[in-house]
């Protein structure tokens, strides 16, 4: 379970968390939606202690992520992030992208690394790409490739950090399509979008986020059918 | 025009001994190298250190490697050691010299080589559990040497090169010191040290070649 309690977060004077509470359980897809720079991608950041907060407190599975003496290296182990720009490791074939991870932070012997390796990617249609560099793949492959990666240290928690925004429109379908898989899976999910039509599809409740707060919270009936307040009914219509 | 009779005999007969002097001077080379882009990557992650006890020793040796003579630099390292007490040989002197440039120069190529690989790298590496050294040696370290690869070849030449000033802190097994030695036997100036020209050619483009080779194996992305 991951548990936000009023988490406060700038960067100098800009503040970008301003008391965000939300607390996500184990097989729960949470989407977060909202405008850009209202703090989302900051707020994913934050959960798996990438950013320092200067208020408030986030736990997973009981430990405080900003801690001093938590052992963030090991907590990352359990918690899986993919990014916008997919941040492949260039020099290393998509298999060593992929099982670099297991084997030197989990210690697995080559060949256990490999076969998770060859199942992650299978999973996510790479699994004729093996050998290739990531430098030959496209944007939507690779990004596949980044949730392989992530899935390999076999996390309790993904988290997506609009996995899709950089990519062409005609490889959306495919990344989007790994991460309903996966969501069908139970996986434990927080999801920050801005495709709307798959955050009202796949999700248990729709954050959609102002200013640095949650704005409104509920299911995605509620926050596409009937929103409650005027600012999240202003920013459906100006993207739906 | 000139009164020169050349005597090419006793000088190719000489070659061995040359020969010898040229591993001496690949050893010397190689060894300043390594040392040198071990100390040079400490020395550019030393300078990105916000901390001034830190990042002002790496500067002042950056600052004076790339400022000073090379020349002075292996003076003080032979004779200006030697007056603290602390004696080194030649070779060991000769060497301390070249990694201290190597390093000074390196360091600035690699600080800049940095700054062309995205910050994003580190992060998604940390995001996986790696620690930060883990990160910077797995993930970052790789593609830096790819980055700063043709800069690092052009200072392994400069180092071979530089290996020649051996001969003023008395070094004579290198090829600069055993051509000088004989130099001053024979007094066949102009055809030795063209022999030796030409082996610091060949060694020159050999390192080239083998640092390529490298490239090729290591490089494939």
């Amino acid at each position: 379970m991951i548990e936000i309690e009023n988490v406060k977060k700038s960067f100098g004077s800009l503040t970008v968390l301003d008391g965000v509470s939300l607390s996500v359980n184990t097989g729960e897809v949470v989407s977060i939606i909202g405008g850009s720079g209202s703090g989302k991608s900051t707020l994913l950041m934050c959960i798996n202690g990438l950013e320092a907060i200067q208020g408030g407190r986030i736990l997973v599975d009981g430990v405080e992520v900003h801690a001093a003496g938590t052992d963030l290296n090991k907590l990352r182990q359990k918690i899986g992030i993919v990014f916008q720009q997919w941040n492949a490791f260039p020099h290393l074939t998509v298999l060593e992208n992929v099982t670099l991870a297991p084997r030197k932070v989990l210690k697995m012997s080559r060949a256990e690394a490999d076969a998770i390796a060859v199942r992650q990617l299978e999973h996510v249609g790479l699994g004729d790409k093996l050998k290739a560099f990531p430098g030959k793949l496209s944007g939507g492959q690779q990004q596949r490739m980044a949730i392989a990666r992530a899935l390999a240290m076999s996390p309790k928690y993904m988290l997506f950090d609009e996995v899709t925004s950089a990519l062409d429109p005609q490889l959306v379908g495919e990344v989007l399509d790994t991460m309903r898989l996966l969501a069908k899976e139970g996986m434990t999910m927080i999801v920050v979008t801005h495709e709307m039509g798959f955050a009202r599809e796949v999700s248990d409740r729709v954050a959609f986020f102002k200013s640095g707060k949650i704005h409104e919270i509920g299911s995605p009936q509620q926050i596409f059918e009937s929103p409650q307040t005027p600012e999240t009914r202003a920013f459906l219509n100006s993207v739906l | 025009m000139f009164n020169y009779t050349f005597h090419w005999r006793p000088a190719l007969q000489a070659l061995p001994q040359m020969l010898q002097g040229t591993l001496v001077t690949l050893q010397l080379a190689i060894l300043s190298m390594i040392i040198g882009v071990a100390f040079g990557v400490v020395l550019a992650l030393m300078r990105q250190s916000k901390n001034p006890l830190i990042h002002f020793p790496a500067t002042v040796w950056v600052e004076v490697a790339r400022n000073t003579p090379a020349l002075l630099q292996i003076y003080m390292a032979y004779f200006g050691l030697g007056q603290l007490g602390i004696r080194l040989d030649s070779f060991v002197a000769l060497l301390i010299g070249i990694t201290f440039n190597n390093a000074g120069y390196l360091a600035e190529t690699f600080r800049g080589g940095l700054r062309a690989i995205p910050q994003t790298q580190t992060r998604a590496a940390r995001s996986l559990g790696f620690g930060a050294y883990q990160a910077f040696t797995l993930i970052v370290l790789p593609q830096l040497f790819r980055v700063v690869f043709h800069p690092m070849t052009n200072q392994m030449v400069w180092a071979i090169l530089m290996t020649s000033l051996g001969v003023v802190v008395g070094l004579n097994t290198d090829l600069t010191g055993v051509v000088q030695d004989l130099n001053v036997r024979t007094f066949r100036t102009f055809e030795y040290f063209a022999i030796a020209a030409v082996l610091y050619y060949l060694i020159a483009k050999f390192v080239t070649l083998g640092a390529r080779l490298l490239a090729w194996r290591l490089f494939r992305y």
